[in-house]
């Protein structure tokens, strides 16, 4: 059986994912749609756009951070939800990414923040795997 | 992993982590609690978490852990760490992404019985007055200029825009301003989040509470503070909403590539830090001050609007209406302090991350009906149970760098709590017992149930047993509103 591309993990006042990717691409878009799932950003119908996405971080731990709180910063002040995200270019600290944009339905539950603690991003048999800890 | 083994127990409520239990620790980790609250400490990483802070450079004495401690993102929640002014480190993350989390209180001369039957339309205008949930906007709309002056003067710019009263600055925790503050050292993206969302209450475990006093200890106090005993009180608890987590997400990043340049190494990123007097420590304290007095001004804001709220459904219903406020603390910051520390002075950077001030009797800081009892402390319980206020000890001052409890802490995961209770059927048990709900969220409010929090009396039973605060009064509450 496949592992799941991420999972809910118990934390006592905050939420913890575990994700998994094929590569860190991969990793990326999964960590950003368990996070969507848990926050409950769901778009409704409307218009749709796009919106061209560059990131320059210190490490891949730092790009995934950054990159997590480019998405929690369009929810909260453009009200929008990302039906489809897309990622061109990758390295351990760049991203070139498109998303699509769409009008935000509602949130279930909001997301302070992305935080550093337990973020290694590791090697395993299938891929990458990390942990990531959110402040709610 | 830790195991009670690993403590060693040095007063009847007071266990210590020795510098021996892990390569790194600078200073021992000292948690107050009873037998019952130190296995629920163990029962999840909060005190892994206190030991990877005692390895932060500079630390004093001991990190200090409260009996409401429970799991963070790094740092603990329920810790206290103090760090000498040369050589010791700030960590964004040892003060929380909502900075100046915290508690105002204020109360009234209304009897229960007097405002019993309009508890319903008070909680419902109370709901609509004061902006809660996801991404809200208040009412406010400032402009750049006034989000600078709201950054360098917290409750101070409330006043000058008559939403206060100068009683409110007296009674509340540094006046209602942190000295420091620089607008220069704040990102535009942190601007442009707190912009729209002054006076706002946002979501999570954010409230407005009406209690009523339910019982008086301290009856010179709860006079000086205008408490009367079976008298409604209003608890505001929330902070600097995406301003504040804006700017502890700012530095957090700032602050990684700090480790390598100062040589830190550190057992968990989310502790980064950099030296409390170097650039970078300066800067972040700088727009730590701004954002703690966003929400300094923000509940002012708020505690405006309830005041409106009371006098718009109670005008006529009680012959007084009116809400005095009792005092506002923080329970996220960092603080430049002076404790003693082997017998001397010495000048700190206090780290509280769910944990509050709790100054005793003579701080010169304290109006001067408070002076001779000790700060206010407030500490809300979970939803449906009781709240506490009391007062800083002299106690605390030397146990616990002037230290205390902040709330009840979690024991039960999110997770575990929306699958064991459901929200719309914990709002009609609570109002069953008579407390008026107002939610915007059921997911939310069963993440909020009270069997998710340990038993805020336990709580407060240990951190007045080891002298670290002193009861005044037990609330209840009767409406609780909630994001």
């Amino acid at each position: 059986m496949q592992a799941p591309r991420f999972e809910e993990l118990e934390h006592t006042a905050d939420w913890a994912l575990r994700v998994r990717g094929q590569d860190l691409a991969d990793l990326l878009r999964n960590a950003a749609q368990g996070m969507l799932q848990l926050s409950g950003a769901v778009p409704q119908a409307g218009p749709r756009s796009r919106r061209e996405l560059r990131l320059d971080s210190l490490d891949r731990e730092s790009l995934l951070v950054d990159f997590l709180q480019e998405l929690l910063f369009g929810i909260e002040m453009r009200q929008v939800a990302y039906p489809e995200i897309e990622i061109h270019d990758v390295t351990d600290t760049t991203l070139r990414a498109t998303l699509t944009e769409a009008p935000l339905q509602g949130v279930v539950k909001p997301i302070k923040a992305v935080t550093y603690n337990d973020l290694h991003i590791e090697e395993s048999p299938l891929g990458l795997v990390t942990t990531v800890v959110f402040d709610v | 992993m830790l195991s009670k083994q690993d403590f060693k127990r040095v007063a009847p409520l007071l266990w210590e982590v020795p510098t021996t239990f892990q390569h790194g620790m600078r200073v021992p980790v000292r948690l107050f609690a009873d037998e019952r609250l130190l296995e629920a400490a163990l029962g999840d990483k909060s005190m892994q978490q206190a030991v990877n802070a005692s390895t932060l450079p500079g630390l004093v004495s001991h990190v200090v852990v409260m009996p409401d401690v429970h799991q963070g993102y790094g740092f603990p929640i329920g810790g206290v760490a103090a760090s000498q002014l040369s050589g010791g480190v700030v960590s964004p993350g040892a003060i929380g992404y909502d900075i100046n989390c915290g508690v105002r209180l204020l109360a009234s001369r209304i009897p229960l019985e007097a405002a019993e039957n309009s508890l319903p339309d008070l909680a419902s205008a109370l709901y609509a007055n004061c902006p809660s949930g996801v991404g809200v906007k208040g009412s406010l709309r400032l402009t750049a200029k006034e989000l600078d002056q709201v950054c360098r003067r917290g409750a101070e710019w409330a006043l000058e825009h008559g939403f206060a009263r100068q009683d409110d600055l007296d009674c509340s925790e540094e006046s209602g301003r942190l000295d420091g503050a620089d607008p220069g050292a704040v990102s535009a993206r942190a601007k442009e989040r707190g912009r729209p969302q002054l006076g706002t209450l946002g979501a999570g475990n954010h409230f407005i509470e009406v209690d009523v006093v339910d019982r008086i200890f301290h009856p010179a106090a709860a006079q000086a503070m205008g408490m009367e005993e079976g008298a409604l009180v209003v608890q505001i608890h929330c902070g600097s909403r995406g301003f504040g987590h804006q700017v502890c997400t700012d530095y957090v990043r700032e602050f990684q590539p700090a480790l390598a340049r100062y040589g830190i190494s550190l057992p968990d990123r989310e502790l980064v830090c950099a030296p409390l007097e170097s650039p970078e420590g300066r800067r972040y304290l700088s727009a730590m001050a701004c954002a703690a007095n966003f929400a300094f001004a923000n509940r002012q804001v708020l505690a405006h609007h309830v005041r409106d709220t009371f006098e718009q459904v109670l005008a006529g219903r009680v012959p007084d209406w009116d809400l005095r406020q009792v005092y506002d603390i923080a329970h996220n910051m960092g603080k430049m302090e002076t404790h003693t520390v082997e017998g001397k002075p010495v000048r700190v950077c206090v780290h509280r991350k769910g944990a509050t001030r709790a100054f005793g009797p003579g701080f010169e800081g304290l109006p001067e009906d408070y002076r001779p009892l000790g700060q206010p402390v407030l500490v809300p319980g979970s939803m449906g149970t009781a709240s506490w206020v009391l007062l800083g000890t002299q106690g605390s001052m030397s146990l616990s760098f002037g230290s205390t409890c902040h709330g009840a802490g979690r024991v039960m995961s999110r997770k575990q709590a929306k699958r064991e209770v459901r929200g719309d059927q914990l709002r009609v048990t609570l109002e069953k017992r008579g407390i008026q709900i107002r939610a915007g969220s059921m997911p939310g409010l069963a993440e909020e149930a009270p069997q998710a929090y340990k038993d805020v009396d336990a709580v407060v039973e240990v951190v007045s047993a080891a002298g670290i605060a002193a009861k005044v009064a037990r609330l209840r509450p009767v409406a609780v509103i909630k994001g």
